[in-house]
């Protein structure tokens, strides 16, 4: 069960964190509170989907095809409906709402209510200290890692990440000091809905397809992202992983597990803040008054 | 007699003066008489049945208002009110066999309870993040009530409440004139100096308690307030529909009465309650096109969202009425000074 547990916890934990650190980005950047964000996700796997099932295209094509119509999505969706509203709050908060609700009917409409799945890209397992490892699950693990690693690198490194962490910490400065802030927002939201898709696009062999899979990751990925510190990509990442062992061992330890790995991971979040009001890593921005 | 016409005369002149000469309050008095005559012209009872739950929607989106309009506080789990509301008039209806006029002002202290107990919690955060926290409240409470499905009755939830009235006309009667005086007691609540205090923390917090008054008191006030109001809909809803189930606490619903509001124009109450006199009404009839029927809903939200981000009543209402710069009374869009002072409108 120890196994068990270690494996789904990091699987968990590597997905959130996929999706909490998108997240946590444009929420840094762009000060966009991005509900469709698992929708997004969501987006993702339906695309493998079709480009699976429908186009015959390879799992491995369709996976990175998905990714990049995913991240145009994502683009044209900010373009059309979040950026000319995003001095109101409020309005942008309702259009996400409302654009992952346009995104679930879509699909549903699309591809109807059902459980959909696609085929795992590894078959076969190893045993390891007796427990059985399937081979997807590994390939999960090491392309969630390879992201997670690539987006450091491109943060920290590249001249883009300068910008996008500029941006982060004071949009005013940074635009004064040359930066192109619009352009630094659309470098982000890709890198923020690209991680997202890949999420998706790895999860999608792990898990059923269907028009709802994106309100729990959603709620999970606030939580994370509330617990670790809004805008901090490194609270973020450590919480992904406390959240996602805490659901696996809810899960596998507890009777009703299935139904309280929601309630018990949100529990944890506001204790956390009890004491913490800014969550572990809470980053302070400017008084924004 | 002298006293009696004296003030006939003057409410007539009143009425005259005040009411006739601005847009709004005419659309206002119309819709409240049509509302009370609908059933004087048909008894379908379908088209009843819509009414009463816009009823109670409208009372719970404009208890969202009260509370994250004015304060500020967006709360992003207010179908928690809803919900506790609900199990407690459906619990306490089911097996202590209270009727009904008891339960629902139970489950509005019910309500009152929750808004203490998510309050305390919640005056410590700000902003997003106490948006994102409140999210919470309702799926662990959800979650609870499928981990025990032998009091709450788990997915299926509790069902044989009693009815709210003898006949679906009293029905409507009953949620209809409760909607008009609750939201009309929350309009008068957020003209108050209550309501002025809770807007200036919106506004400005830190000058707030700087000018000496304990904030926190007021935001745990909102709190009460909204959780008081929400929990006359959940009793009322669980009365209406007699079976309550966990679709009270989901996750859609506390987004339902997000878009309902933002959509009506937040900060007025007459926003939320006219937004969803609007959508959920169009909601229901989009059943013929079942399929389609949330996304032309959402394509809606979003292009009245682009067009008008303030809302759709505020932004109408600026169209048609005009403040006066100096003596800040409204007057119709038509009229180049202002009806109260004779300054120029432009």
């Amino acid at each position: 069960m120890i196994q068990e547990i270690v494996i789904n916890g990091l699987i968990n934990g590597s997905i959130y964190a996929l999706l909490a650190i998108g997240f946590s980005l444009i929420f840094g950047v762009a000060r966009v509170v991005n509900i469709a964000h698992t929708a997004l996700y969501m987006a993702a796997s339906y695309f493998i989907y079709l480009g699976f099932d429908y186009l015959g295209m390879s799992s491995l094509l369709a996976a990175l095809i998905s990714i990049l119509l995913t991240v145009a999505l994502g683009l044209v969706c900010y373009q059309l409906f979040i950026k000319p509203i995003r001095e109101h709050e409020s309005a942008v908060l309702i259009a996400t709402i409302a654009l992952a609700m346009v995104i679930q009917e879509i699909f549903l409409l699309a591809f109807g209510g059902n459980y959909l799945g696609v085929p795992p890209l590894a078959t076969g397992y190893f045993m390891l200290a007796g427990v059985k490892i399937a081979n997807q699950h590994l390939l999960v693990l090491g392309a969630a890692f390879l992201a997670l690693i690539g987006t450091w690198f491109l943060l920290m490194k590249t001249r883009i990440g300068l910008g996008i962490r500029c941006t982060a910490q004071d949009r005013e400065v940074a635009n004064l000091m040359g930066i192109n802030v619009n352009r630094e927002i659309m470098a982000a939201l890709g890198i923020s809905v690209g991680m997202a898709a890949v999420a998706g696009a790895i999860v999608a062999p792990l898990s059923v397809i269907d028009p709802h899979m994106w309100l729990h990751p959603l709620t999970m990925m606030l939580a994370i992202v509330v617990l670790g510190g809004l805008g901090s990509i490194k609270g973020s990442f450590i919480s992904s992983y406390i959240l996602g062992f805490t659901e696996a061992v809810v899960v596998f330890a507890l009777p009703m597990g299935a139904f309280l790995k929601g309630p018990i991971a949100l529990s944890i979040m506001i204790l956390v803040l009890l004491i913490r009001p800014e969550g572990l890593f809470g980053v302070s921005f400017e008084e924004e008054r | 007699m002298g006293f009696i016409w004296f003030y006939i005369r003057k409410i007539f002149t009143l009425f005259k003066c005040e009411v006739l000469v601005l847009p709004s309050r005419v659309a206002l008095l119309v819709f409240v008489v049509a509302l009370l005559l609908i059933p004087a012209f048909t008894q379908d009872p379908y088209l009843l049945w819509v009414l009463i739950l816009t009823a109670i929607f409208s009372i719970f989106a404009a208890s969202w208002d009260l509370l994250s309009g004015f304060t500020g506080q967006v709360n992003f789990g207010h179908a928690l009110f809803f919900g506790v509301a609900a199990y407690t008039s459906g619990l306490i209806n089911v097996y202590a066999k209270v009727p009904n006029f008891l339960s629902i002002p139970l489950a509005a202290i019910a309500g009152v309870l929750t808004g203490l107990i998510v309050g305390i919690p919640c005056l410590r955060l700000r902003g997003t993040y106490l948006a994102l926290t409140t999210l919470a409240f309702p799926i662990i409470l959800t979650g609870l009530i499928f981990a025990l499905p032998e009091v709450t009755g788990g997915e299926l939830g509790i069902s044989g409440l009693d009815r709210l009235s003898t006949s679906r006309v009293y029905d409507y009667y009953i949620t209809v004139v409760l909607m008009l005086v609750l939201t009309t007691i929350m309009w008068k609540i957020t003209d108050s100096k209550t309501g002025i205090l809770l807007h200036a923390i919106r506004e400005d917090e830190l000058a707030v308690r700087a000018g000496g008054i304990n904030t926190t008191r007021y935001k745990l006030l909102a709190f009460c307030l909204s959780g008081f109001f929400a929990g006359i809909a959940g009793g009322l809803y669980a009365h209406i529909m007699r079976t309550v189930g966990p679709s009270t606490l989901e996750v859609a619903l506390s987004f339902q009465v997000i878009i309902w509001s933002v959509f009506g124009g937040i900060v007025s109450i007459y926003g939320p309650v006219a937004g969803v006199f609007i959508l959920f009404p169009l909601a229901e009839f989009l059943r013929i096109l079942p399929k389609v029927r949330m996304l032309v809903f959402a394509v809606l939200v979003l292009l009245t969202l682009i067009y008008m981000p303030e809302g759709l009543i505020p932004w109408i209402r600026n169209k048609i009425e005009k403040e006066c710069p100096r003596c800040k009374v409204r007057s119709i869009a038509t009229r180049k000074t202002c009806r109260i002072c004779a300054a120029s409108l432009d």
